[in-house]
């Protein structure tokens, strides 16, 4: 019996190599006669590009050729795709503007390609970039999302009227009217969901290497999805059929969605590698990152709730705005819609939900999924409208919340916007958390904070998320151009070793120990016997179905019984009932020495593959307090104490649980309080290092309260949901509400994210020139 | 990074006369601003005059009620030193919260100096303390030494061989750290010397300075509320995204008084 199975600690087996420092990352791939890229970027926000000259760049030492968006055009490279499509209220289709790999008369933010540059060496190809002459005739740009759709707003594309990509609704208007017709209290928030950049800690980076004797392309990449930049390669940019491009995406260090989308230097790369007959590699610098991988979040919005007099939730309004950047990255229309607007009943009981979103294009980076990609913002809105609601009604914080949430008799619970929750118990987590922070104590440790001068404030979140996207048909009606299943294929060895293939990529998740450990579990052998090459669990478990199923057939044959009457457990095959049986290792043994084997029924080997295509989005959920100390001197934010407890569905590998809620925590507290990317009016990126980004970092952080409690999602076969973004969704509200409970003794009512010491210093003084001038009058 | 030459002199001598024949050289300390500086080419030296063999520039010692650090003596160093710790307690505390572990592994307070970045923290203690710069060829009053933004008294070829700190009475050093960087939005170093009480603030404007307003103040009464009342002006301050003029000017008095409490 193995105790390496679903819900054991097992160590991380990917983690002995990663820190050795053996991991083999893109930038540690060195291929023979390999050459370097640099890309020659816009540093205008929006301009006419009035000539390049290369005639300098192609003459420095070392270079080997310098390409235009020209030289694209030439060859015909198709533009880079978006993979969703939106649909405007009125019917018609979103405006796809084309987005070449290398800029085409124009640039449209400050980052966009311009012209590549190839050498012998990085160090060559960098001087030889300085030496590319473009001439730009600057154009007035936009960097703020508010400014895109104001009359006469300089047009960052012709073919997008107002800047506008698509005017988008769901939900019932009617229902909503009626819902505040009848409403008691109506609170009205508007608000900003800052924008923030990924920051994987390894840069993006790309080889390609063109085989011209076979006529065969290989990309390394650093890619969270590797079979979806082969698909969006092969039918829409490169044009190659698929038998003809491998992509390969080896150990990739982080990507939180921005290596999800197919960039444009995985194209030139590759295309580049097949004109010059040699491998052409490409890193990035960090500065680069900020200004080529896709952003996240930056919404505008304005929500109203409509509640009865004891403060139940009668129906929901909101209006929000879209930053989507300059280009559509590959997924960026739908984070702010079917990733964003379908989550606004949240973990609630909401008898009526109307969401209209505009999308628009702006002078900066495209926005994209980022940790939770719509869903965050969706809990940001609900969360701090509750809190404003609990506020102007008067009510407990957690009572508004235990009144609304869904019930658990309620499941499964149609939402008024479009998806089905299969299962939870919102109101076991709630309790949970509050335990996990001793609630009851609250006001002693907020004494104790207030003895020292500093102001406590407490904060709460209860929240939902939508993971194992979905349904293929669902997905695909919607407006999805790709299919969302996932596929698996278990190979036993003829020693019986288990290796596993996924299509999933393993970017940080502990996959090859998961897998592994799915693979324990039903043909109980250690992980260690497992090599799991990478929503892949259920088809895994899928396949290990099917292995376990022919096993049977053949330890039948071996055992001379029929398959029906042979039990397999605890890896062993036995004829049920008696003690004739077969160890899993000589089954396999068998499958590939079939000296005694039913062989005219029964192929040879054991090695089954299989793909799973989700029944439903799963609704991982939970309940996130934080409690935060305020400097009022300084106005410095201090999180003191963060306790959650979350419903993942089942778990897997619980330390693994926790290290994604952590890191999930970390991210999420530093959209609150430290990360934003700052884009001034003309478009110009302001904070693009790490001397003004701020990150945060461990000792920003308290030791985190992590929870679980379980309800298994009922429509998959482990009963899995997903952890990997639910602190990145959870927590960001229940920061700010912290800090605004603590400053609303002072009279603060609002303040954004991040909360920055000037902020938060500033808020307190407005309240306190407020409050002496009341008293004054 | 663009290429250069590398030189790594025997003595200061060495290092003097190589500065004096590359005129676009520079010196190479610790490297953790010069290094950053070159990767972004924002300079391209021709030369660089790498003190790593100097290692007679790295001695701390007290001498004469005198506490002198050697350039090449690195934050870790100072910010561990048993000598400093007994001397200027502020100073090693102020070391220590330079950068993070691997700048104060490398970097030095020779380098910190000469280079004047605005809002680093040495400045404030040299300002504070009412140091004394050596170099190859003389001495120079901090008062004197930080001439504006990344600027100073220091001739091209000349060499940062020793920072002299005379005791003060009592000491103590309280910054407000940019939350990305780590440098010093504002701080302010307050040290009671036998020549009087000295304010020196860093990080909030073009260089170092002292408040005048605060030492009188102080100097009657070395207490927080002996500011109450005391304006700093936010009219020469920086003013960023990180931080506005007027916060800086706030913050001046937050951190003064928060000095002034750990005075040691």
């Amino acid at each position: 019996m193995t105790t390496q199975g679903i819900g054991a600690a097992v160590r991380r087996k990917e983690d002995r190599r990663f820190l050795l420092g053996k991991g083999n990352y893109v930038d540690d791939i060195t291929l023979s006669n390999q050459s370097y890229a640099v890309f020659v970027r816009s540093m205008y926000a929006h301009a006419k590009i009035t000539k390049i000259d290369t005639k300098a760049a192609k003459a420095a030492p070392g270079v080997l050729a310098v390409f235009t968006g020209d030289d694209v055009a030439a060859d015909g490279l198709g533009t880079l795709p978006c993979g969703w499509l939106v649909k405007s209220k009125d019917g018609s289709n979103m405006v796809e503007p084309p987005h070449p790999a290398l800029a085409q008369g124009k640039v449209r933010h400050v980052g966009d390609p311009v012209a590549m540059v190839i050498a012998t060496s990085k160090a060559a190809a960098r001087a030889a970039a300085g030496l590319v002459d473009v001439g730009y005739d600057v154009l007035p740009a936009i960097g703020l999302v508010n400014d895109a759709v104001k009359p006469g707003a300089p047009a960052v594309h012709d073919e997008a009227p107002n800047n506008l990509c698509y005017d988008w609704h769901i939900g019932d208007p009617a229902a909503v009217d009626a819902a505040f017709a009848k409403a008691a209290h109506v609170v009205d928030l508007d608000l900003t969901n800052n924008r923030l950049a990924p920051n994987a800690i390894e840069p993006r980076a790309a080889i390609g290497d063109y085989d011209v004797a076979n006529d065969h392309y290989t990309l390394y990449t650093t890619s969270q999805n590797p079979h979806v930049i082969r698909l969006l390669m092969g039918a829409f940019t490169l044009h190659v059929p698929e038998h003809k491009l491998r992509v390969v995406a080896p150990d990739v260090g982080g990507g939180f969605g921005s290596k999800i989308f197919h960039y444009a230097e995985e194209l030139m790369v590759t295309w580049a590698s097949r004109k010059l007959g040699r491998p052409v590699k490409w890193t990035a610098e960090r500065s680069e990152s900020f200004l080529s991988d896709a952003h996240g979040r930056d919404h505008v919005t304005s929500a109203k709730l409509a509640l009865d007099a004891g403060g139940k939730i009668l129906g929901l309004r909101v209006r929000t705005l879209a930053n989507l950047g300059a280009y559509l990255s590959t997924f960026g229309s739908s984070v702010p819609t079917y990733l964003y607007a379908t989550l606004l009943s949240g973990p609630y009981d909401m008898p009526a939900i109307y969401a209209e979103v505009k999308a628009a294009f702006t002078n900066t980076v495209p926005v994209d999924a980022y940790r939770g990609a719509g869903r965050p913002e969706a809990a940001y809105v609900l969360e701090r409208i509750m809190d404003k609601a609990a506020r102007q009604i008067g009510m407990d914080r957690v009572e508004i919340r235990r009144k609304n949430l869904i019930r658990v008799d309620q499941f499964p619970y149609q939402t008024q916007v479009a998806l089905q929750y299969d299962t939870g118990n919102y109101q076991a987590t709630l309790d949970l958390a509050l335990e996990q922070i001793d609630y009851p104590n609250y006001d002693k440790r907020k004494a104790a904070s207030a003895a020292k001068g500093k102001l406590r404030g407490f904060g709460i979140s209860t929240y939902i998320e939508a993971c194992g996207i979905a349904p293929s048909a669902i997905a695909g009606a919607l407006g999805a151009r790709a299919g969302l299943y996932e596929a698996a294929t278990v190979r036993v060895n003829p020693t019986g070793s288990v290796t596993v293939f996924t299509g999933t990529h393993s970017h940080g998740q502990g996959h090859e120990t998961t897998f592994a450990q799915l693979v324990a579990e039903k043909l109980g052998m250690p992980v260690d016997n497992v090599d799991a090459a990478a929503v892949g669990g259920s088809a895994v478990v899928k396949a290990l179905d099917k292995v376990i199923d022919k096993g049977k057939k053949i330890a039948a044959h071996l055992l001379e019984a029929s398959a029906g009457d042979i039990e397999f457990k605890d890896g062993n095959y036995r004829v049920v009932g008696t003690d004739r049986a077969k160890a899993f290792g000589e089954i396999a043994f068998t499958a590939y020495v079939p000296h005694n084997y039913p062989i005219e029924t029964l192929e040879p080997g054991l090695e089954e593959s299989a793909y799973y295509d989700p029944k439903n989005f799963t609704f991982p959920g939970g309940c996130h307090l934080v409690e935060v100390e305020v400097d009022p001197d300084t106005g410095v934010v201090d999180v003191v104490d963060v306790a959650i407890a979350d419903d993942v569905g089942t778990i897997i590998n619980p330390m693994i649980v926790d290290g994604q809620a952590h890191g999930g925590l970390a991210q999420g507290i530093g959209q609150a309080l430290y990360e934003e990317v700052r884009y001034d009016a003309a478009g110009q990126l302001t904070n693009g290092s790490y001397m003004d980004y701020c990150m945060p970092r461990a000792a920003d952080l308290p030791n985190f309260k992590v929870g679980n409690h379980v309800t298994p999602c009922t429509h998959n076969p482990i009963g899995v949901k997903g952890v990997g973004e639910c602190g990145a969704i959870g927590v960001p509200p229940a920061v700010i509400n912290a800090v605004i409970d603590a400053l609303t003794p002072l009279g603060v009512t609002d303040i954004s994210m991040p909360a920055t010491p000037e902020k938060v210093w500033r808020a307190i003084q407005a309240a306190r020139t407020t409050t002496t001038t009341k008293k004054g009058g | 990074m663009k290429d250069f030459a590398f030189h790594r002199p025997a003595s200061v001598k060495d290092a003097v006369a190589l500065l004096r024949a590359h005129s676009s050289g520079k010196v190479l300390a610790g490297g953790q601003s010069l290094l950053p500086v070159l990767k972004l080419e924002l300079a391209e030296p021709s030369d660089l005059v790498s003190l790593g063999q100097l290692k007679e520039l790295r001695d701390i010692r007290v001498d004469g009620g005198k506490l002198a650090i050697g350039a090449l003596a690195t934050h870790d160093q100072v910010h561990h030193s048993a000598e400093v710790k007994k001397a200027i307690p502020a100073l090693a505390h102020l070391a220590g919260g330079i950068g993070d572990a691997q700048v104060r592994n490398r970097g030095t307070i020779g380098g910190s100096v000469a280079h004047a970045d605005p809002a680093a923290d040495y400045p404030a203690a040299l300002v504070g303390l009412g140091a004394t710069v050596i170099t190859d060829r003389r001495s120079i009053a901090a008062d004197d030494f930080f001439t504006g933004l990344f600027t100073t008294a220091l001739a091209a070829d000349e060499l940062v061989t020793a920072v002299q700190f005379p005791v003060p009475k009592r000491a103590a050093y309280a910054k407000f750290a940019h939350r990305a960087s780590k440098y010093a939005l504002v701080g302010v170093f307050v040290a009671e010397t036998a020549g009087g009480v000295r304010v020196a603030v860093t990080g909030a404007g073009p260089k170092v300075f002292r408040l005048a307003a605060y030492e009188a103040a102080l100097g009657k009464k070395l207490a927080p509320a002996s500011l109450d009342g005391i304006a700093v002006s936010s009219a020469d301050l920086n003013g960023d995204a990180e931080a506005s003029a007027e916060y800086r000017a706030h913050l001046i008095g937050v951190m003064a008084r928060r000095a002034i409490q750990a005075l040691a």
